[in-house]
């Protein structure tokens, strides 16, 4: 059944996250304003010059058994995990065809990251230096390759539409859900398994970002480390875990009588062409995908409330985002509640758009904002309504909330929901 | 020091619980690698691996498809043991 409503809905949500196991402790922490920071412990991390993460708080494998585990990467791990619990709460009870509400043809994954299978990759190469040939793991490449995560969850649910990994570093996530959506709007699924995740806590990829100068090095403090819009943040704490949505057009969750969280407007996007790795300092790219954004929906910056930051405790990016809304929204953005939820989580790289959008499908559902923690003293050049320590109630009505995520290389994806 | 049938049948149904998960006691000499224990090509070539490790025997890329069955890799392990 291909449908003629393209109204596309949220039904699912699933989370595996530095503040818990799943989308519901995940929740709690970031209403108490839970740090998921912890010291980076043991040998092959002492040399580092950060000293600092957020751990997944629950390991992947504490859940899956140990022989689909060692098949996987530690990110395919955390993306079955969440999907699995997004699965379910949409209400589907097996895989497409065993479970007749949704046909395999109908149904897609998109799920990515933004490094891929890095650990696996890394620790395969210690494997052939160390013991040789022939113990490196024909797993490898299945683990490695950055499509693993979509696909290993695609076989689990029997999607057939298409199974798709869009890579834009740390807007990746967000881009899989855009893609998601736009699959469901064009008619090629009815329901799309979409997210992000991420699994790179590793000496190497920390000594690269470390490198870049791009990570806080406020070792001493780690649950203070992560703190987008304060004058003393001194750039992002590495995270790791996965956040998965049930994206389905409204006509199908409306006939299989599936409870709807929220409508997924769409999204905006657009490309820096400035740097690779350094954001535009005016946020004039972040501007373009917001305006692409309201240009081709019908989302109206009067009804938004709401907006999960990409804000990830770095010195330009932080401003440069604001600088964007401001220019965007004008007034309209002061009625927007600013949450920077990488306070909590850390900075979970291509899941963070994942992770972030299930937070912002639960702010709208629950009608509140999470906090953002650690906002000692806000920059001035901050000109916008941050929400700082507590959580704060949104307005009743039909209200709307967004969700930015932008990558290395320039990329930026912004995403709307909206309430029923 | 050679091994006994009853030594590769148990070490083989250790290799093949820590690879696929399959109780010990469901690896039987007929039993068939991919149809019955759940050891996909991928996971094959890790048990073979394993048992390389184990038995002190090496067995080629090209010998691995002769073995579907528990029974081929005892009767190729007891054959070629060193």
């Amino acid at each position: 059944m291909s449908s003629t409503n393209h109204t596309v809905v949220v039904t699912g949500i699933g989370a595996t996250t530095p503040l818990g196991g799943d989308s519901a402790t995940t929740w709690e922490g970031l209403l108490a304003g839970r740090s998921g920071v912890k010291p980076l412990e043991g040998e092959r991390f002492a040399e580092l010059p950060v000293q600092i993460a957020a751990f997944a708080a629950v390991d992947p494998g504490e859940v899956l058994p140990r022989p689909l585990a060692r098949k996987l990467d530690r990110s395919a791990q955390f993306a079955l995990i969440a999907a699995r619990e997004a699965w379910a709460d949409a209400g589907f009870t097996a895989p497409a065809g065993e479970d007749a509400a949704i046909a395999p043809e109908r149904l897609g994954s998109v799920i990515a990251s933004g490094i891929g299978g890095v650990t696996t990759l890394l620790d395969q190469y210690d494997v052939l230096k160390e013991k040789g040939v022939r113990r490196v793991s024909p797993h490898t490449v299945p683990m490695l390759m950055p499509n693993g995560p979509s696909a290993n969850v695609g076989l689990e649910v029997n999607a057939r539409a298409g199974v798709h990994t869009p890579v834009s570093a740390c807007a990746s996530g967000a881009e899989a859900i855009g893609y998601a959506i736009e699959m469901i709007r064009s008619g090629r699924a009815d329901v799309v398994v979409a997210g992000g995740t991420e699994a790179a806590i590793h000496p190497l990829p920390i000594a690269a970002f470390a490198n870049m100068m791009a990570m806080s090095k406020n070792n001493d403090e780690p649950t203070k480390a992560s703190r987008p819009y304060d004058t003393g943040r001194d750039g992002f704490v590495l995270g790791e875990g996965a956040g998965v949505v049930i994206l389905e057009s409204e006509a199908h969750a409306k006939a299989r009588g599936a409870k709807i969280y929220c409508e997924a407007i769409g999204q905006g996007l657009s490309a820096d062409s400035h740097h690779i790795a350094q954001p535009e300092p005016t946020g004039r790219g972040i501007a373009s995908a917001l305006q692409h954004l309201l240009d081709t929906t019908d989302l109206k910056p009067a009804e938004v409330v709401h907006l999960n930051a990409h804000a990830t405790s770095t010195p330009q990016g932080d401003v440069a985002e604001i600088k964007a809304l401001r220019k965007v929204l004008g007034d309209d953005l002061d009625h927007v509640a600013v949450s920077a939820t990488k306070s909590m989580t850390g900075h979970l790289l291509g899941g963070a758009g994942g992770i972030e959008t299930v937070a912002t499908v639960l702010a709208l559902h629950h009608r509140v904002a999470p906090p953002t923690i650690n906002v000692g003293e806000l920059d001035p050049e901050v000109d916008a309504d941050i929400v700082r320590d507590e959580p704060r109630p949104l307005p009743e009505g039909t209200i709307a909330a967004v969700n930015n995520s932008f990558g290395f290389g320039g990329h930026n994806v912004v995403l709307a929901f909206r309430t029923v | 020091m050679a091994h006994t049938q009853e030594d590769i049948v148990e070490g083989l149904a250790e290799i093949v619980n820590e690879i696929a998960g399959i109780p010990v006691e469901d690896v039987q000499l007929d039993k068939s690698f991919t149809d019955d224990l759940d050891v996909d090509s991928l996971s094959m070539v890790e048990v073979v691996v394993a048992a390389e490790e184990r038995f002190d025997v090496k067995i080629p890329d090209e010998d691995v498809k002769e073995l579907k069955t528990v029974g081929d890799a005892v009767s190729y392990i007891l054959k070629h043991q060193a």
